[in-house]
């Protein structure tokens, strides 16, 4: 076997461990879930910024809003509404990590939707909500 | 050397290496926090009724899951501040987890429980098991009136008593040496 084909080999075997597990972007995620609407959701129409920034904006039934911890500025840093600990902005423009690791997508989304709906959000809600702060500038 | 100076050096090495073995545990006893005066409250049950916090707080090597996921929205307390039992009630209950959800998916439940449980308060003799570090002998005691005074606890940068590391400076560290407190004005 000759030196020139054993380096190539190496590279590409090496290569693949660099590639990060779940690397998306909040456009790959929203595409996602544009695929699962279509599927679950009968007679659905697309995602809607606008219903998203009300939906944002607006309590449900709970103490708490999204706005309660993350601010009526999604691209503003959040404060914890209980406990103060600073929370890093929500808009992608202003936090390039947001909606790029779809495991810890579905936990806050989980987490925050019992808290601030006493359920979880339909996929529709997740896309709006989405589609607004992939608007929100910096 | 005289017959004296002999018999006083002999004495004062006794002395010194007496000293030697008696003073270390003591200084240890209260390298970490200002102890002093606790023993007042002492009693069959251990310092504070039996609700003492662990010695160390937190191991060395600390669980890299349960600092990433626990230091979400407060800071990661540490497991010595509580008991065992304690641990498990919080980690049986985490969808309500003072009011909020907190759940994390099986694995990392498990790990993190595991790494509380086996870290918690080895000086906690009581039966008791409080949900909240501030209901704790200990922590009423060390943050009683004239530890702390009320206007500290009104100040906007306190906010809370979860917010450790608003006087415990290194409380990210899991350190609450009394020499990094620093109050906010």
């Amino acid at each position: 076997m000759s030196r020139t084909f054993c380096v190539p080999a190496f590279l590409f075997i090496a290569g693949v461990p660099l590639q990060p597990a779940f690397a998306e972007t909040p456009i790959d995620v929203l595409a996602a879930l544009q695929i699962e609407a279509t599927k679950s959701t009968p007679g659905f129409q697309g995602f809607s910024a606008t219903r998203g920034e009300k939906f944002f904006k607006t309590k449900h039934g709970n103490e708490w809003s999204c706005t309660s911890c993350h601010t009526e500025n999604p691209a503003a840093t959040g404060r914890h509404a209980k406990t103060d600990k600073p929370i890093d902005p929500m808009a992608p423009s202003a936090n390039s990590e947001r909606f790029t690791n779809p495991k810890k997508i579905e936990k806050w989304f989980k987490r925050n939707c019992n808290d601030v709906l006493d359920r979880s959000c339909t996929t529709q809600e997740k896309g709006d909500v989405l589609s607004y702060l992939l608007t929100v500038k910096k | 050397m005289s017959k004296y100076n002999k018999k006083f050096a002999l004495v004062f090495a006794i002395a010194v290496m007496v000293a030697g073995f008696v003073i270390p545990p003591a200084q240890a006893e209260d390298e970490d926090d200002d102890d002093r005066g606790a023993g007042r409250n002492e009693s069959r049950g251990g310092k504070y009724g039996g609700e003492d916090r662990g010695k160390p707080l937190q191991p060395g090597q600390a669980n890299a899951k349960w600092k990433q996921e626990c230091s979400s929205c407060h800071i990661a307390y540490p497991p010595g501040l509580l008991p065992a039992e304690s641990w498990r009630k919080l980690m049986a209950g985490l969808d309500k987890h003072f009011g909020s959800d907190a759940t994390l998916d099986t694995q990392e439940t498990e790990e993190i429980r595991a790494f509380l449980v086996d870290n918690a308060s080895n000086r906690w003799q009581a039966p008791t098991a409080p949900l909240r570090i501030t209901e704790s002998a200990w922590f009423k005691s060390k943050h009683d009136s004239h530890e702390v005074p009320p206007s500290v606890w009104k100040n906007p940068k306190v906010n809370s008593p979860a917010n450790c590391d608003a006087c415990h400076t290194k409380a990210e560290n899991g350190s609450f040496n009394e020499h990094d407190i620093r109050m906010p004005k």
